[in-house]
């Protein structure tokens, strides 16, 4: 996937004179994943340029530098260390456009890793969406395959309002397709139905995605008919495409990485309560991450809800 | 090298050209011979001074929300606003109508602001600036950015970004003079030295002895001026804007001024500071300096003073009325301006604040 996002970072800069890149050693080194590997040498070092270490600032320049038409898509390393630029994001970034009645607006992309399972260090494995799906004014973005990461990301430097882009880090090297690189973005705002069925509405977003699939997959041996659908855009959320899904199947699972105590999950279980509570055929259910601090690597896929935890769900939801 | 040797060594000039009486106490600078430059500081001065005594007697009376005034600050805002070109970006902090004014911001824009209206930001003749920002030192980030962009463009142009005392204590400001020093951007920080964060004095803000040395340690040079001293601001940002287009990289220049006012209208800084400090601070305010000088040198005269204070009343007077008769907005541009378009999944709330609008009276 890394080199999906790296393509389309190469095909935008190609084409589109006012996207420039900026981060900690995304320069030479090309990103600590290769997300930007050869673009400083390709495009430049004005257009690809080394940031200072201090993540508020990258953010906070990105925004004058948006305000001024440039297209900054800007690398935060790993999305434990948001928390310094969140003053930034929460602001001004999500606030530009609206506090301006539309006068100075904010056309960035502001990238990082998401999640764990890569045996990382302390504070590299943080998924914490739920920080940035609370700010009116964000899209939050977080692809599940190489396709959509190369899809969505340009869609997202296109896109004139500012764009959160979570990149699931166990999927960076693991998930390998194909991309076709033709400059084809996919809709942001849309969920992704990656599998159709009848029984259960699953849904997933990032690198969950993956092991729902499986999930899936299993229990279809069983006969069990599971519609995953990949959320894509954490928000705004298209809630239209997880009801229609849930009218038809009556059973709804949310499989999310993050901490279940308001979790995305929480929100998207309470829509549906609201809005098609009588289509529902038992109580909606949640496999999710703990609420506890993420482990250091020895014990992250204790952590990180597997195949087993997401098989139990679709039986538990089911059961009811 | 041997051990104990200096290794680096550091120096922050002091400038100041008219003394609080309105003589000279330093050079004159060149662009004083245009005389009419001279009055119009001058009228900006007092435009800015007219308008803030007028607002904060609406806030009394409960026509406008909380504002903070910028008694005893126009030199400084004034000054920095005569030094900017045209095509320059100014961020502030919220103080700064002197500057404002000067760059084309209505005093409608103003007050619809402090009176709880976004469309106080959008500035029609001024399509660049950044709004007000609230926020303590975030908006420094902001003008490294825009600065970023003028390097990266090849244009002649610099960001001018205002931060208070309080402001340096922020890890933005930092950041910020940090990267600007590392890239060499067209940035001129002007730090306002009011003396006072609401009630903490820069004693208690920090040990350094001067609020510029702190540019110093980003590797950016400083200097501190007399920031009652219309003059001398226009003076020495000009140059240090003048620098920074030539391509030699930024500036920050710490105005030494003084809150005459209350932080906003609700403080009350009789609380924290004594009444004889006050007075004594009043004793150097800038306008008074800036109509002795000129007065002394035959360029005004007490009928000028009369017919700019009549011309300034009216003015406020007309952005007043104007604000006052200035419908709120509809509820739906609360929903209008998040995104460049409605995402579908807000159209039901924006209906439905539209219903509890239309039922309110």
């Amino acid at each position: 996937m890394v080199e999906a996002i790296n393509m389309a970072h190469a095909w935008e800069m190609a084409h589109d004179p006012l996207v420039v890149v900026l981060g900690e050693d995304v320069g030479a080194n090309g990103g600590v994943f290769r997300a930007t590997a050869g673009l400083q040498q390709r495009f430049g070092a004005v257009r690809v340029q080394d940031s200072p270490l201090a993540e508020g600032l990258i953010a906070g320049a990105a925004i004058g530098m948006a305000a001024q038409g440039l297209k900054p898509v800007a690398e935060i390393q790993f999305m434990g260390f948001i928390y310094p630029a969140l003053d930034q994001i929460a602001s001004h970034m999500a606030r530009l456009r609206n506090r301006t009645r539309g006068r100075l607006t904010c056309p960035l992309v502001l990238r990082m890793p998401h999640g764990g399972g890569i045996h990382a260090p302390e504070h590299h494995s943080e998924s914490l969406e739920t920080l940035l799906c609370h700010h009116p004014g964000l899209r939050v973005v977080c692809p599940s395959s190489p396709a959509r990461a190369y899809g969505l990301l340009l869609a997202a430097i296109r896109d004139p309002d500012p764009v959160i882009f979570l990149e699931p880090v166990r999927l960076y090297r693991f998930a390998k397709q194909e991309v076709a690189d033709d400059g084809q973005a996919l809709p942001i705002g849309d969920c992704f139905v990656l599998r159709p069925g009848n029984d259960l509405t699953l849904v997933t977003w990032g690198a969950m995605t993956v092991d729902s699939l499986k999930a899936a997959e299993q229990v279809a041996a069983e006969g069990v008919s599971c519609e995953v659908i990949d959320v894509g855009t954490l928000s705004p959320i298209d809630f239209e495409t997880i009801l229609d899904s849930v009218v038809k199947t009556g059973r709804l699972l949310i499989v999310h990485e993050a901490p279940r105590t308001v979790g995305l999950g929480a929100e998207i279980a309470a829509t549906v309560a609201e809005e098609a509570l009588y289509d529902l055929q038992g109580p909606i259910r949640r496999v999710t991450g703990y609420d506890t601090i993420m482990p250091l690597y020895r014990l992250e896929y204790d952590y990180i809800p597997g195949v087993a935890r997401i098989v139990d769900g679709i039986r538990t939801t089911l059961a009811d | 090298m041997s051990s104990g040797t200096v290794v680096a060594r550091f120096e922050i000039p002091y400038r100041g050209c008219l003394a609080s009486d309105g003589t000279l106490c330093g050079p004159l600078p060149a662009f004083a011979e245009d005389t009419e430059l001279l009055q119009r500081l001058y009228r900006g001065m007092v435009r800015a001074r007219v308008f803030d005594t007028k607002a904060v007697n609406l806030q009394r009376t409960g026509k406008l929300g909380t504002y903070p005034s910028c008694l005893g600050h126009e030199a400084t805002h004034v000054g920095v606003g005569a030094a900017m070109r045209a095509e320059d970006v100014l961020f502030t902090v919220y103080r700064e109508v002197g500057t404002k004014f000067w760059r084309g911001v209505d005093m409608l824009d103003v007050l619809l602001y402090w009176g709880g209206d976004e469309r106080g930001a959008v500035y029609r003749r001024n399509p660049q600036d950044f709004p007000f920002c609230v926020p303590i030192g975030s908006q420094m980030p902001h003008a490294a950015g825009a600065a970023l962009a003028f390097q990266i463009r090849g244009e002649a142009r610099c960001a001018l970004v205002f931060i208070g005392d309080g402001g340096t204590s922020q890890g933005a400001f930092y950041e910020a003079l940090n990267l600007a020093g590392a890239k060499a951007l067209p940035l001129v920080c002007v730090i306002v030295n009011n003396r006072w964060a609401i009630s903490v004095p820069v004693s208690a803000q920090t040990a350094a002895q001067t609020l510029a040395q702190k540019a110093i340690a980003a590797g950016i040079p400083a200097l501190q001026v007399d920031g009652n001293d219309v003059l001398i601001v226009r003076e020495s940002v000009g140059e240090a804007l003048e620098r920074a287009r030539r391509g030699g990289g930024p500036t920050v220049i710490e105005a030494l001024t003084y809150r005459l006012s209350d932080h906003t209208t609700s403080d009350d800084a009789t609380r924290y500071r004594s009444a004889s400090e006050v007075e004594a601070a009043q004793r150097i305010e800038p306008i008074a300096r800036m109509r002795s000088f000129l007065e002394a040198r035959g360029l005004w005269s007490e009928a000028q003073e009369q017919s700019l204070r009549r011309e300034c009343s009216e003015a406020v007077e007309t952005a007043v009325k104007q604000y006052l008769a200035t419908p709120k907005q509809s509820t739906d541009s609360m929903f209008d301006y998040l995104y460049a378009q409605l995402p579908p999944g807000l159209r039901a709330q924006r209906e439905d604040a539209r219903r509890y609008a239309a039922l309110r009276p």
